[in-house]
């Protein structure tokens, strides 16, 4: 590992001022990727600070939703009782990621944060638009097994690796973001980017922003709701593809429904078209069946991942099955 | 030839500070002596420059390590398990693939389970690091340890250290009431010799005798 300069700060403002004085200044607070991506090479930041002192670990509720501060452990947001009373799907969702010990370590903030998983964007010999602008992608014609088939472009075909952010996408979350010039919100289906000719750019955050925390708004999915994540073992690895549910269920009829994708495209890969199609229609496999052919216009394989347009539909449609009470 | 290339190669792939080295040293013969301040020249001979950037960029660290309060100098990039195992000579700490994918160099951090190889040892400021060398001694060793050798929990050994750390951890957080529980919350340790029949059977008895661990 390269090394670096290291400093400490203790309130947001002195964070946000260590990090606009350095032009190649990164923040760090689990490093569980970050500190990896170091050790290979593909990050080399010439400063790092360390935010783990700021007072961003809270949870709790406020005025009906739930509000998760940016550095509250993996771990212990997946445990929280309130998390798991009143946003169960992101319990879910986080017990189904990295490993406890991982969990230990990796925030909300750097879940959010952490790149892809993209082995071309690993190794630091292969061409990678994400890593390096222009370079090309590695995995286009390549070994593109994991890789996505929505929302892809000729510059990148890699996808988010996180489980937590499928679920906060599913559930319509806002990120709370501080920054140079002032704080904002940010709608979190918004908040990770499609690759487009940017594969650079994971996502919206402008130069010198800080996640603050992440807020739930309060829903009715607190009974029905489900998280497949389908991978090459049963724990312990990165999905093929993953689906969260949450079903608003009133005696067998769909009220309201979240459906949401990982493991497929640059972004938590939200299914509007299937929620719609599903909306005040009776929970059977046929309508789920149906949903999960709409949620798939548009797919595209690019060789060794064609798999996935078959596995995603029915994993869509186990996942609902789940969550509604008819698996 | 192949000599030379290698040699040429060898020298281009000098670091940065050699070669400015190098070149004060060698700038300071060619040209006038003079004009080149003495002190300039011996800092070059002797490395100064380098001796000095490694006093800059170490940063000191208090850390409690199994018990003992400890007063360290670190560079900012090395990881808690090098300084473990290179630093304070505590091996039982294992790296195996050093990027997070395999849990043998699992120790606790105030009581909670992390993987050492992707923690900076400057983080660890004022915390509480526990190795596999805190748990028990060889007379007296801890109830997890008694148990993995009484079930046979492994056979080449290097991944036990991580996934005794990682067994008793599971036991205190409650991740141990059933052995598919034991197995799903045991998953970030990978045994190579595939021991892990043995393993959960290991921790199910522990966490059954109901000992504190």
């Amino acid at each position: 590992m390269i090394n670096f300069e290291y400093t400490r700060v203790s309130t947001i403002q002195q964070a946000l001022d260590a990090l606009s004085k350095n032009g190649n200044a990164q923040f760090i607070a689990g490093g569980s990727n970050l500190v990896d991506l170091m050790k290979k090479g593909v990050t080399t930041p010439a400063k790092l600070v360390d935010i783990t002192n700021l007072p961003l670990y809270e949870i709790k509720k406020e005025s009906g939703n739930i509000y998760i501060g940016a550095l509250a452990l993996n771990s212990d947001v997946a445990e929280d009782q309130l998390v798991q009373k009143e946003q169960p799907l992101l319990s879910l969702a986080l017990k189904a990621g990295a490993s406890q010990q991982i969990r230990n370590m990796a925030t909300v903030g750097g879940n959010m944060m952490q790149r892809t998983r993209c082995p071309y964007f690993y190794n630091t010999d292969m061409p990678c638009n994400k890593r390096e602008s222009g370079t090309g992608c590695g995995a286009l014609k390549g070994f593109n097994r994991m890789h996505a088939i929505f929302g892809a472009s000729e510059s990148c075909i890699a996808v988010h690796p996180s489980d937590m952010c499928v679920a906060l996408a599913a559930l319509d979350a806002t990120v709370l973001v501080s920054g140079p010039k002032g704080n904002r919100r940010i709608a979190f289906q918004n908040f990770h980017r499609l690759p487009g000719d940017m594969p650079q750019k994971d996502n919206t955050l402008e130069k010198g922003e800080l996640i603050i925390a992440v807020e739930i708004p309060n829903n009715s999915y607190k009974e029905h709701v489900h998280y497949l994540k389908v991978r090459d073992r049963t724990s312990y690895a990165f999905a093929l593809v993953s689906v969260a549910v949450a079903v608003d269920l009133q005696s067998d009829t769909i009220k309201d429904v979240r459906l949401a994708m990982g493991g497929v495209a640059h972004k938590p890969w939200r299914l509007t078209e299937a929620e719609n199609f599903l909306k005040g229609k009776a929970a059977s496999e046929a309508n789920f069946r149906q949903a999960a052919n709409v949620a798939m216009h548009g797919a595209k394989g690019y060789g060794y991942n064609n798999f996935k347009l078959n596995l995603a539909p029915n994993t869509i449609v186990e996942a609902l099955k789940t969550a509604t009470g008819k698996a | 030839m192949a000599q030379k290339k290698s040699q040429k190669r060898r020298q281009e792939d000098k670091p940065t500070d050699e070669g400015r080295r190098e070149f004060i040293k060698q700038s300071s013969l060619l040209t006038a002596l003079s004009v080149t301040p003495p002190f300039l020249v011996k800092a070059a001979e002797s490395e100064w420059d380098e001796k000095t950037a490694w006093y800059f960029e170490k940063v000191p660290l208090a850390v409690e390590i199994n018990g003992i309060s400890q007063k360290l100098s670190i560079e900012p990039r090395v990881t808690l398990l090098d300084l473990l195992r290179e630093q304070l000579a505590l091996t039982g700490t294992k790296k195996g693939c050093d990027h997070g994918q395999c849990g043998a160099c699992t120790v606790h951090v105030n009581g909670k389970r992390v993987l050492s190889c992707l923690t900076l040892a400057v983080k660890m400021e004022g915390k509480r690091v526990t190795t596999i060398e805190g748990l028990g001694t060889p007379n007296k060793l801890h109830p997890m340890q008694a148990t993995f050798i009484k079930h046979d929990g492994f056979q080449c050994g290097y991944c036990t250290p991580g996934q005794i750390m990682s067994g008793i951890a599971c036991i205190r957080e409650g991740h141990a009431n059933s052995e598919d529980d034991i197995r799903e919350y045991m998953s970030g340790n990978i045994c190579r010799c595939g021991a892990y029949p043995n393993i959960v059977k290991a921790i199910a008895e522990v966490k059954k005798g109901g000992q504190q661990v």
